[in-house]
C-alpha cells in the first residue's frame, strides 16, 4: 500500500513534467488494427445487434432533440433575461394547460420508444429452435465451453503475455482481447447459448453480437446468435467476478460451416489423443516442463509467477505444508480443490490428468521446494475413481 | 435568549443544536468527500495508460469499492442531513428538530462507522474488494476477512439513516409555524420529507441484505449460494430494492436546494410549485417498481423484463416536468450569476444530460449493450456529481452567508465552479464514448483502443479534485471573516431563513413566527 503511494507520487511527479511523453508512448504501442477515438456502439453483425444499434440511435436523436428544444428556450432566457440588462422580471407561476401538456406529450414519445424495444425484446428472447447449442460456464477467471451433443470441451484463457501487462513489452494490436482457444462458431446458424458459472457472477458479452447474459452459479441463463459474417469478435466478462474480472476476454471465430465442421473432429481427435497419454509414462523433464506450462496459464493467477502467493488472499506454493508433504493431500487439494475455501477450486474437473500430473510435478519440484518425486497421469486417474 | 454554545470541544460532543449537528454533518461529509477523491484518483491514475503501472488488479478493486461506498454513505447523504439540519428548522420556524439527542447521535455513530470502514484497508485481505454493490457469492463465500467489518458498518450507516430520517419527519410533521400549511412549505423540506420516508423504507432492507450475508458467512446459512440451495439472484433484488430507492435519495434533496436557488437569482416564483410537489411524490412511488432495471441482464422473465422497462422509461415523465419547470422559471426572469445561480443552471442543464443517458439505459435491449459498461458509469456520475454534488455546492454557497455572517468571495465561488464544470465534463463526458466502444466498468486495464479516452477523462478527474480545494479554501476564509453579509443575503429571497439574522443566531424561532 504504501509502496503503492510511493509510486503514485513518482507518477504523479512524472505526468506533471511530460504529458506529451506519455501519449508519444501510447501513440507508438498503439499497433496497426487498432481503431482509437471509437464514440459509438458497434452495429455489429447479426440481425439483433443492428436492431439494437437503430433502436440505441432512435433514441439518441429523440434525446437530441428534447434536448436542442428545452437547452434552446434555457440559454435563449439567459441571454435575454438578465438584470444587467436591465430586463424586468415577469411574476407568472403556473398555468395547468402547459404543465398537463408537458406530462403527456413526453407519455406519448415514450410509448412510440416502447414498442420497438419491445419488439426487439421478444425477439432476443425467442431461443427456439436452435441448430446448435453451446454450453458456457464461467470461472474465475476464463470461460469453458461444452460443444452439447459432442465430446468437445475446453478452457479458454487469456493470452496476453504478462511482461506485456507489466509494460515490459510492447502491447500488441488485441491486447487483453485474445485468448488461447478461440470459440469457434459456423456461420448462419441459430446458435443457442446456455450460460452459467461455477463460483461467482460474471457476464459474458460481445458487443459485435449484442449478446450479453450473466453467468450465475445455481442458474442456467439462455441466450442465441445467428452471425452473418465470418470474422473474430472479441469481448469481455461485463460482471465483477474478483481480482482478474479485467483479464478474462472472450473470443468468438465465426467460420463457414464445413470449416467449423472439421474443426470440430480435429478438436474432438485431439481429445482423444490427450485420454491415450493418460497410460504413458512420462519422464520427470517431461513433466517439469509442461508442468511449467500448465502452472503459469491456470495457477500463476493467484499462486503467482514464482509462486509466493499473495499473503492474506492467496497461500504461496513455495515452501507450503501441501506441496511439500504426502503427495495424496496434495493430490487431493488440485483435483477437488479446498475444503474450505471456495477460491481455490477443484481442477480435477478442468485440467486433463496429463496436465494435472505435470503441474503436480512442477509444483512439488519448482521454487526451491525439490521433492524430487513425480505423480503419473495414470495416478491422477487412480486418485480420482478411488 | 442568550444561551450561547459551550466553549471547546464538548460543545460538539454534546450538543443537541441542530445548528451545531448540520455543520458537523457538512464537515464530515467534506471529509469523505476528500477522501473518495483521493481514492477516484488513484483509480483515474492507474487507468491514465494501458497496463498495470501504479496499484495491483486486487488493490484497484478495493480502491473502486471504497469509493463507491465512501461516497454513497460518507459524502452525498450525510451532506444532505448536514442541509436538512441546518434549514429544514429555519425553513418551517421551528426552534430546533424534533428529537435532538437523537439527533446528536445519528451523527455521532457516523464517525465510527466510517471508521471501521476504512480500517478495512489495513487488515490482511484488504478493504471489500467486491463493488459497491457487493453482489454475492463474490461479497459472501470468495470474500476477504474484512467483510464482516465492512457488513456491521453499514449496520451503524443504516441506524444513523433511519434516526436521521425519523428525526425529520417528526420535524416536519410537528413543529411547523403556524400558518405553514403543507403546501405552503418550501420545496427543499418537501422533497426532504418524501425522502425521508424512502430512507425509512429502504434502510432496513439493507440492513435486512447485510445480515444475510453475515449468516452466509459466519452461521451456515445458504441465503445466497446456490450449492446451500440458495440464490444468488435473491441477493440482488433484496439489493436494488433497496439501492434503487437509494439512488433518487441521492437525489430528491437537491431538486429542492435547486428549487430554492432558481427562484431567487431569476426574482421570479418557483414554476408550477403544486406540479414540482407530484412529481417528487411520483418520482419517489415509482422508484420503488423500477429496481430490476439494475439487472436487466439477469435473465428474468420477459413479463418482468418489460414490466420493469416500462417502469423506468415512466420515471421520465415526472422529472421531465420539474426540468420544464426549472426553465419555466428561468424564462422571462430578472438573472443575475453569482455562484450558486451559476452550480444551479449546470445541474440543471448535467442532471438532464444524465437523465437522457438513464432514458436510454432504460430501454432494456439496449441495455443488453451498455450493462455494466463505462456508459452506466459516465450516466451515474453525471446525475451524482453534477446532480448531488453541485447541487449540495449551490446550497452551501448559498446559505453559507446565513450560516456564518460573512459573504464568501464570489471571484473564487467563480473560479471554483469552472474548474470544476470543466473538470467533470473533460473526465465523464468520454466515459460515455469508451462505454459504447466496449468498455466494461470495474476494469484495472483495458485494450488499446480505448487508451485516448482514458486519458482524457484522467486529467479531467485531476483538474475536479484541484476544484474542491479551492472550495475549501473559500469556506475556510468565509468562516473566518470576510465580507458582511445582509440578513438577507440575496436579494428579496423568499423563506423564512432569511427573516433570522445573520448569522443565524444559536437558538432561532423561539417564539413562532405566523405564516401568511
Amino acid at each position: 500500500m504504501l509502496m503503492g503511494l510511493k509510486r503514485l507520487f513518482a507518477f504523479l511527479t512524472i505526468s506533471a513534467i511530460a504529458p506529451q511523453l506519455f501519449a508519444q508512448e501510447t501513440a507508438q504501442k498503439a499497433e496497426e488494427g487498432v481503431e482509437r477515438w471509437g464514440v459509438n456502439m458497434t452495429q455489429g453483425v447479426t440481425e439483433v445487434s443492428r436492431t439494437t444499434y437503430d433502436l440505441h440511435m432512435l433514441i439518441f436523436w429523440i434525446c437530441v432533440a428534447i434536448g436542442i428544444v428545452v437547452f434552446g428556450v434555457m440559454f435563449y432566457s439567459m441571454w435575454r433575461h438578465r438584470k444587467s440588462k436591465g430586463y424586468k422580471a415577469a411574476q407568472f407561476h403556473e398555468s395547468t394547460l402547459v404543465e398537463l401538456a408537458w406530462t403527456i406529450v413526453p407519455t406519448l414519445i415514450l410509448v412510440g420508444m416502447a414498442i420497438p424495444a419491445t419488439k426487439t425484446l421478444y425477439d432476443i428472447y425467442d431461443t427456439k429452435e436452435a441448430d446448435l447449442d453451446i454450453m458456457i460456464t464461467g470461472y474465475q477467471w476464463k470461460w469453458k465451453y461444452d460443444y452439447l451433443g459432442s465430446d468437445v470441451t475446453f478452457f479458454s484463457n487469456l493470452s496476453t503475455p504478462r511482461a506485456q501487462i507489466d509494460n515490459q513489452q510492447p502491447k500488441t494490436a488485441n491486447y487483453l482481447l485474445e485468448v488461447d482457444e478461440p470459440l469457434v462458431v459456423p456461420i448462419n446458424k441459430k446458435i443457442r447459448f446456455l450460460i452459467t458459472a461455477n463460483d461467482v457472477i460474471h457476464a459474458w458479452w460481445v458487443p459485435d453480437l449484442a449478446v450479453k447474459k450473466d453467468a450465475i452459479p445455481g442458474f442456467v441463463n439462455e441466450s442465441w446468435t445467428r452471425i452473418e459474417e465470418p470474422g473474430i469478435y472479441r469481448g469481455q466478462c461485463a460482471e465483477l467476478c474478483g481480482k482478474d474480472h479485467g483479464f478474462m476476454p472472450i473470443v468468438v471465430k465465426a467460420v463457414p460451416e464445413d470449416e467449423y465442421h472439421s474443426w470440430l473432429d480435429d478438436r474432438a481427435a485431439a481429445a482423444a489423443k490427450i485420454k491415450e497419454l493418460t497410460n504413458k509414462t512420462f519422464t520427470f523433464d517431461e513433466l517439469y516442463e509442461r508442468g511449467k506450462k500448465v502452472y503459469e496459464s491456470t495457477c500463476a493467477a493467484c499462486h503467482q509467477v514464482k509462486g509466493q502467493g499473495v499473503p492474506g488472499a492467496f497461500p504461496a506454493i513455495a515452501g507450503s505444508k501441501i506441496a511439500t508433504g504426502a503427495m495424496d493431500g496434495h493430490l487431493s487439494m488440485v483435483v477437488n480443490g479446498s475444503p474450505s475455501n471456495p477460491a481455490m477450486q477443484a481442477f480435477g474437473a478442468q485440467l486433463s490428468e496429463v496436465d494435472l500430473a505435470a503441474v503436480i510435478t512442477y509444483q512439488r519440484n519448482a521454487f526451491g521446494n525439490n521433492m524430487g518425486d513425480t505423480v503419473q497421469p495414470i495416478d491422477i486417474l487412480n486418485f480420482k475413481n478411488k | 435568549m442568550a444561551h450561547g454554545p459551550k466553549p471547546g470541544f464538548t460543545r460538539w460532543l454534546y450538543t443537541t443544536n441542530h445548528k451545531d449537528i448540520g455543520s458537523m454533518y457538512l464537515w464530515f461529509s467534506f471529509a469523505m468527500f476528500l477522501l473518495g477523491g483521493c481514492m477516484a484518483l488513484v483509480i483515474r491514475a492507474e487507468l491514465f495508460q494501458p497496463g498495470l503501472q501504479i496499484v495491483q488488479p486486487e488493490f484497484f478493486n478495493q480502491m473502486t469499492t471504497m469509493h463507491g461506498l465512501i461516497m454513497v454513505f460518507g459524502a452525498v447523504m450525510p451532506a444532505f442531513v448536514g442541509l436538512a439540519n441546518w434549514m429544514v428548522p429555519m425553513m418551517i420556524g421551528a426552534p430546533d428538530m424534533a428529537l435532538p439527542r437523537m439527533n446528536n447521535w445519528s451523527f455521532w455513530i457516523l464517525p465510527f462507522a466510517f471508521a471501521m470502514l476504512a480500517s478495512t484497508l489495513f487488515m490482511e485481505g484488504g478493504a471489500p474488494n467486491f463493488g459497491w454493490t457487493f453482489y454475492a457469492p463474490l461479497s459472501t463465500e470468495y470474500a476477504p476477512p474484512s467483510v464482516t467489518f465492512f457488513i456491521f458498518s453499514i449496520h451503524i450507516m443504516g441506524a444513523s439513516s433511519i434516526m436521521g430520517a425519523i428525526n425529520i419527519v417528526a420535524t416536519i410533521l410537528n413543529m411547523r409555524a403556524p400558518g405553514m400549511t403543507l403546501m405552503k412549505m418550501p420545496l427543499f423540506v418537501w422533497t426532504w420529507l418524501i425522502t425521508a420516508y424512502l430512507l425509512i423504507a429502504v434502510m432496513p432492507v439493507l440492513a435486512g441484505v447485510v445480515t444475510m450475508m453475515l449468516m452466509d458467512i459466519h452461521f451456515g446459512t445458504s441465503f445466497f449460494s446456490a450449492a446451500g440451495g440458495g440464490d444468488p439472484v435473491l441477493f440482488q433484488h433484496v439489493f436494488w430494492f433497496f439501492g434503487h430507492p437509494e439512488v433518487y435519495i441521492m437525489i430528491l434533496p437537491a431538486f429542492g436546494i435547486v428549487s430554492a436557488i432558481i427562484p431567487t437569482f431569476a426574482r421570479k416564483p418557483l414554476f408550477g410549485y403544486s406540479s414540482m410537489v407530484y412529481a417528487t411524490a411520483s418520482i419517489a412511488f415509482l422508484s420503488f417498481i423500477v429496481w430490476a432495471h439494475h439487472m436487466f441482464t439477469v435473465g428474468m422473465p420477459i413479463a418482468g423484463e418489460l414490466f420493469f422497462m416500462y417502469a423506468t422509461m415512466l420515471i421520465a415523465v415526472p422529472t421531465g416536468v420539474k426540468v420544464f419547470n426549472w426553465v419555466t422559471t428561468m424564462f422571462r426572469g430578472s438573472m443575475t450569476f453569482e455562484t450558486p445561480m451559476l452550480f444551479s443552471i449546470a445541474f440543471v442543464i448535467l442532471f438532464t444530460l444524465g437523465g437522457f443517458s438513464g432514458l436510454m439505459l432504460a430501454i432494456a435491449p439496449a441495455d443488453f449493450q451498455y450493462h455494466d459498461t463505462y456508459f452506466v458509469v459516465a450516466h451515474f456520475h453525471y446525475v451524482l456529481v453534477p446532480g448531488a454534488i453541485f447541487s449540495i455546492t449551490a446550497g452551501v454557497y448559498y446559505w453559507l452567508p446565513k450560516w456564518t455572517g460573512n459573504m464568501y468571495n464570489e471571484t473564487m465561488g467563480k473560479v471554483h465552479f469552472w474548474m470544476a464544470f470543466v473538470g467533470l465534463n473533460v473526465t465523464f463526458f468520454p466515459m460515455h464514448f469508451v462505454g459504447l466502444a466496449g468498455m466494461p466498468r470495474r476494469i484495472p486495464d483495458y485494450a488499446l483502443q480505448f487508451a485516448d479516452f482514458n486519458q482524457i477523462a484522467s486529467v479531467g478527474a485531476f483538474l475536479f479534485g484541484a476544484a474542491q480545494i479551492v472550495f475549501l479554501f473559500n469556506v475556510i476564509r468565509t468562516v473566518r471573516g470576510g465580507r458582511k453579509a445582509t440578513d438577507e443575503v440575496w436579494e428579496n429571497p423568499q423563506g423564512l431563513e432569511w427573516t433570522v439574522p445573520s448569522p443565524a443566531p444559536y437558538h432561532t424561532f423561539s417564539t413562532p413566527p405566523v405564516v401568511r
